[in-house]
């Protein structure tokens, strides 16, 4: 059973503007099992939130506190967070020309883990991912997101989420850009890790679309750098039907 | 996709030249083919580092081979079995001169072969297909040498040749490598010297109709290495594939220089060159020249430098020359880039649970990963990346000791 704990984060940035506060005093409580919807209208500060708590060095913490079982996350470096159990799976995955997918994942694993994976196991644990996310095996070979298609990107992510088994994953906006065949792979890919590991989700999206397929059990609006309103599945409903217009016209 | 702001790839521009195709600033000779070329010492000035060829080498280090070895050390190297059909003789100089694949294109070149303490011809015999590489193993201890060799390739004959060098030497030295019709060679220069070894090179190929040379330069040790490659594609058809990969730590000055002269139609060339630089004094230098002459009709030729700075400081000089005398021709380009180490990808990796330390030695892999497996020596390709492991862990610790 894991926690994280969000507490009046606030972050800021670097422009060429100067500084510009983004996160305004976030609170949020995930736990293992739990699906937390983030949404809201581009602009508000979404995925900041996401590369904030992965601990991205574009974004200051400003303010505020994050603990994971307590663990004061901020102290942590990018890989200490990971290895703590944070995975954030990225909107835009980047590309490592040159680094094949297997090496990358073994390395990865074997970070995570502290040792290197039994290689019998691995490899079978591997290959039933990528089929579950209809995955050419052929990705093996290929260099880290080289090349791949934006569905393709975000399938590799969730095959990672699901070989690194982390405690609290982030989904930042893995369902923009899917067509319905690929956003049900990528859900049911979700879904699955939750279900076999107990995943904490934080679910960050800009449409509503992904939630007939992974069902939420609290929904945020966030807001200007902060979540303006919570509820249950009831409230994408309505945002769905009303838009996020209530919510700007008041910001 | 560039809808986001948290990924972009960093590029700096600001060590790299663009093409100066038909007299830019940086050409001042009305054509590449005009350069002087010359046996003669004499008829080269002593480089003040004005000259287009020199604007960028490291002159102090180089300056002992801009004239005769002091004492009268021999080149300290050996040669590997030969196979039938395959012959190393000491030749004297004019019979190198008559056979030369081109004159030397500067001071350092023709003072390497008018004070040669030895030169050695390696031939191949007509249509003899070595399969197995010739190593010539190059272990310095000190040695000041100037010294040439000549490496012949007969009519239909394949070989492969690995120069590889290690330990300290001040070496001053020609190469000319001369390949009959339709024949092939693999040529593998490894420049792994020590880090007060002072290495000035020049090598001069010429290829027969439907030849194939496919060359490649590893530098990743000595203080200064300027290592110049000349290919002139005189035959029909001939084929160049050029690659160079290079990695300059602190007080590291390497030099690369290619010249591809395209003298016949249809003849095809390719060259890469790929370098890393760590450490505030590491310096790189790659200069590329094509030059499709009016008879080259069909010419087709690419070349590319990409330069990975991985830390403040370090400067990478990197200046791609086309120049075209004839409009028919099947394709040109070039391009060079030297960019940062990409922040978004240890991101990516650490984001993964890796360490800096790893993600960084997965990245610099990644980057030299296609090119050493252009080599096409197995064992060669499999001992770099175990040297390039090792470049990198240096830089780990000059990290470590800057913090």
């Amino acid at each position: 059973m894991s926690t994280l704990e969000i507490r009046n984060l606030h972050a800021s940035v670097e422009t060429p503007e100067g500084t510009k506060q983004i996160l305004k005093g976030v609170d949020l409580t995930i736990k293992s099992g739990e699906t937390h919807a983030i949404m809201g209208p581009n602009g508000s500060g979404k995925s900041t939130l996401a590369y904030s708590l992965a601990g991205h060095p574009k974004y200051e913490i400003t303010e505020g506190s994050v603990l994971l079982d307590g663990e004061d996350v901020l102290e942590m470096s990018v890989d200490e967070r990971a290895k703590a159990g944070l995975f954030l799976a990225m909107q835009y995955p980047v590309e490592v020309p040159g680094v094949s997918v297997s090496n990358f994942l073994r390395t990865a694993k074997t970070a995570i883990d502290g040792e290197a994976p039994k290689l019998r196991t691995w490899v079978k644990d591997v290959k039933a991912s990528m089929e579950q996310l209809r995955m050419d095996p052929a990705f093996n070979e290929r260099g880290v997101n080289e090349g791949f298609s934006g569905g393709e990107k975000k399938r590799h992510e969730i095959l990672q989420m699901e070989l690194l088994s982390p405690k609290i994953a982030i989904l930042d906006e893995t369902d923009s850009g899917l067509d319905v065949d690929a956003l049900r792979i990528v859900s049911e890919g979700v879904n699955r890790v939750k279900e076999n590991t107990g995943l904490g989700v934080m679910l960050i999206t800009h449409y509503t679309r992904i939630l007939n397929y992974i069902t939420p059990d609290f929904v945020h609006v966030f807001v200007d750098g902060k979540i303006a309103e919570e509820g249950g599945p009831e409230l994408a409903e309505r945002l769905e039907a009303e838009g996020y217009d209530r919510f700007l016209a008041s910001a | 996709m560039t809808l986001t702001d948290h990924s972009k790839a960093v590029l700096d521009g600001s060590h790299s030249h663009g093409a100066s195709v038909g007299g830019g600033e940086f050409v001042p000779e009305s054509s590449r083919a005009a350069r002087l070329t010359s046996f003669d010492p004499e008829a080269f000035g002593v480089p003040t580092g004005r000259e287009e060829e020199w604007r960028f080498a490291a002159l102090k280090d180089l300056k002992p081979l801009f004239g005769a070895a002091e004492g009268d050390a021999v080149a300290p190297w050996s040669v590997s079995d030969l196979p039938a059909g395959v012959t190393l003789e000491e030749i004297d100089r004019d019979a190198f001169v008559a056979g030369a694949a081109r004159e030397p294109g500067d001071l350092l070149g023709a003072v390497a072969v008018a004070h040669a303490s030895g030169i050695a011809r390696l031939s191949v015999a007509p249509s003899t297909v070595v399969d197995e590489p010739i190593t010539v193993t190059v272990k310095g201890s000190g040695e000041d040498v100037r010294h040439a060799m000549s490496v012949e390739v007969g009519e239909n004959a394949e070989a492969t040749v690995i120069v590889d060098r290690a330990g300290t030497a001040t070496v001053g030295e020609f190469v000319s490598v001369v390949l009959g019709q339709n024949a092939s060679l693999n040529l593998v220069l490894l420049q792994q010297w020590d880090d007060d070894a002072v290495h000035g090179g020049e090598v001069v190929a010429s290829l027969g109709k439907d030849a194939r040379l496919r060359g490649s330069v590893v530098t990743l040790g000595g203080k200064a290495v300027r290592l110049n490659s000349t290919v002139t594609l005189a035959g029909e058809g001939s084929s160049v594939d050029l690659f160079g990969l290079y990695f300059a730590d602190q007080g590291q000055h390497f030099e690369h220089q290619v010249f591809v002269d395209h003298a016949a139609p249809n003849a095809r060339s390719r060259v890469t060159y790929k370098g890393a630089l760590a450490g505030a004094s590491a310096r790189t230098v790659w200069i590329g020249d094509v030059l499709i002459r009016k008879a080259a009709e069909g010419t087709d030729t690419y070349e590319l430098n990409r330069n990975l700075v991985l830390t403040e400081g370090a400067r990478a000089d990197s200046v791609p020359n086309l120049e075209i005398e004839t409009g028919e021709i099947e394709g040109a380009g070039h391009a060079s880039a030297t960019g940062r180490f990409d922040e978004e990808q240890t991101f990516y990796l650490r984001s993964r649970g890796i360490s800096e330390e790893m993600a960084r030695r997965l990245v610099v892999r990644g980057f030299f990963a296609d090119l050493v497996h252009e080599i096409g020596v197995p064992s060669v390709e499999e001992s770099l990346l175990k040297a390039i492991d090792i470049e990198l862990e240096h830089v780990n610790e000059l990290e470590s000791a800057d913090d």
